[in-house]
């Protein structure tokens, strides 16, 4: 019999290494553990989400809305948001069990995003400056207006059918 | 069998063995997960863009403030967190599938499947009543001198700015009998709409008070082009996992995973799926939180 080692001899011919995994080595205890403590977790967040969301809605509704409370409360969900996809990546994707060579494949391409976001958002910014500085009818027609008194302000902002 | 020893003590990369430790399958699962989320990145940024290009954009809360059987009830953020629960509880019937497949426990497979399948079915259902009270919602707006009853479209967007007192009484001027009518049945019910239908339009102009009304400019047009092109393509993901599901449920009903001695499809369909589920989050934060 020849001593060449094959690799795929006890297992079926759609996987080619054996040292691929096809049962899972954590036991049934710690897995429910796991994934209930995520689907808390998840569940949590976006409930947090929701409540500064309808802070956001309050603070629009006021009488002096701060530009810069809603910027943060808006800032402060992106980055919970970024959690929440965090924790369904690596808890409820298996990415986290992964081997490290694996996961920089995936994660790394996605740096891309860093500077996608960045320089698109900022293009479209600078547009909006330069088109207020040199079309004034631009400005003018789309700039939202301060003229609403205390008696304009919607009880049920556009509810209405 | 001094080889095979040697072959198990190799490098990652010096061959004989997956570098990644992962079925080729599942491999090219992540990578085309990964292009797909640079669809969805792109789309997303692309809106941002055109968002940050404008003076005035519609507020979320304003625009998704309607629940079904809630009539006219301003409930803003109700329903898509609804819709929001709905997807994150899928994704974890979802990983209790692929469990249950690592543990080869077809019935355990079935059965979480199919809550899975609910899930995405429940979802859509809940979609399709947004966008068709979105379409066919009739919402007084300013719109070219005169005031007209539209609803969100690609076309037009009914919640642009408030309009000005002085404004909506110059408008009125210029509106149909028919709006008008419509107009005033929308928040006085001491009149029926036939009898509304036979006053004249001095009467009915007579009736409206145009501080009253909250009558809105005609806002960003890109608002309805985006918002409907990016969540019917994650729509689309939906329904497409949703069939992804359903071929699954067959197959691990003909036991054609059991024979194949490995539940490895499900793990391939489970990482679309919670995929899904990933995208709706960022969806979720660019057109309902933010």
């Amino acid at each position: 019999m020849s001593t060449h080692f094959d690799p795929t001899q006890h297992i079926s011919s759609s996987a080619a290494y054996p040292e691929v995994s096809f049962y899972e080595h954590t036991d049934d205890a710690t897995f429910k553990k796991k994934v209930r403590k995520t689907t808390i977790l998840l569940s949590v967040i976006t409930i947090i989400e929701l409540a500064i969301g309808l802070a956001i809605y309050t603070i629009h509704k006021g009488e002096n809305p701060s530009a810069l409370l809603v910027l943060m409360f808006k800032g402060a969900v992106c980055i919970l948001t970024l959690a929440k996809a965090y924790y369904i990546v690596s808890v409820f994707m298996h990415l986290g069990d992964e081997i490290r060579n694996m996961i920089m494949t995936i994660v790394v391409p996605l740096m891309l995003f860093i500077w996608f976001i960045i320089a698109f958002i900022a293009d479209g910014n600078s547009y909006k400056n330069l088109r207020n500085k040199y079309d004034k009818h631009f400005q003018e027609s789309t700039m939202p207006a301060k003229h609403h008194s205390a008696e304009e302000k919607p009880a049920d902002a556009g509810g209405k059918q | 069998m001094a080889t095979t020893a040697n072959v198990h003590q190799t490098k990652w990369w010096s061959g004989g063995k997956s570098p990644f430790n992962m079925e080729y399958g599942k491999l090219m699962m992540w990578y085309f997960l990964m292009s797909d989320a640079f669809t969805f990145g792109a789309f997303l940024i692309s809106y941002g863009s055109i968002r940050f290009s404008q003076n005035f954009w519609p507020d979320p809360n304003v625009v998704f403030n309607a629940f079904p059987g809630a009539g006219h009830a301003n409930l803003p953020l109700a329903f898509v967190s609804v819709m929001t629960f709905i997807l994150i509880i899928s994704s974890v019937t979802m990983v209790l599938a692929v469990h249950a497949g690592h543990k080869g426990d077809k019935q355990a497979v079935v059965k979480w499947l199919a809550w899975t399948i609910v899930g995405g079915l429940a979802f859509l259902s809940c979609q399709a009543w947004e966008w068709h009270h979105l379409i066919t919602g009739e919402h007084a707006t300013l719109i070219d001198g005169q005031i007209k009853m539209v609803g969100q479209t690609t076309a037009v967007n009914p919640w642009g700015d408030l309009a000005s007192a002085s404004a909506v009484a110059d408008a009125l001027k210029n509106t149909s009998h028919e709006t008008l009518v419509q107009l005033i049945s929308s928040h006085d019910h001491s009149f029926s709409h036939e009898q509304l239908a036979g006053m004249s339009q001095e009467k009915l102009m007579s009736m409206v008070n145009a501080a009253d009304l909250h009558i809105r400019e005609n806002g960003p047009v890109a608002f309805g082009g985006y918002f409907y092109g990016i969540t019917g393509f994650h729509g689309f993901h939906v329904f497409s996992g949703v069939v992804i599901n359903i071929v699954m449920l067959i197959m691990t009903q003909k036991d054609i995973f059991q024979k194949r001695g490995h539940y490895l499809m499900i793990e391939k369909a489970g990482l679309y799926w919670h995929f899904v589920d990933l995208v709706w989050v960022f969806v979720f934060l660019c057109f309902y939180l933010i």
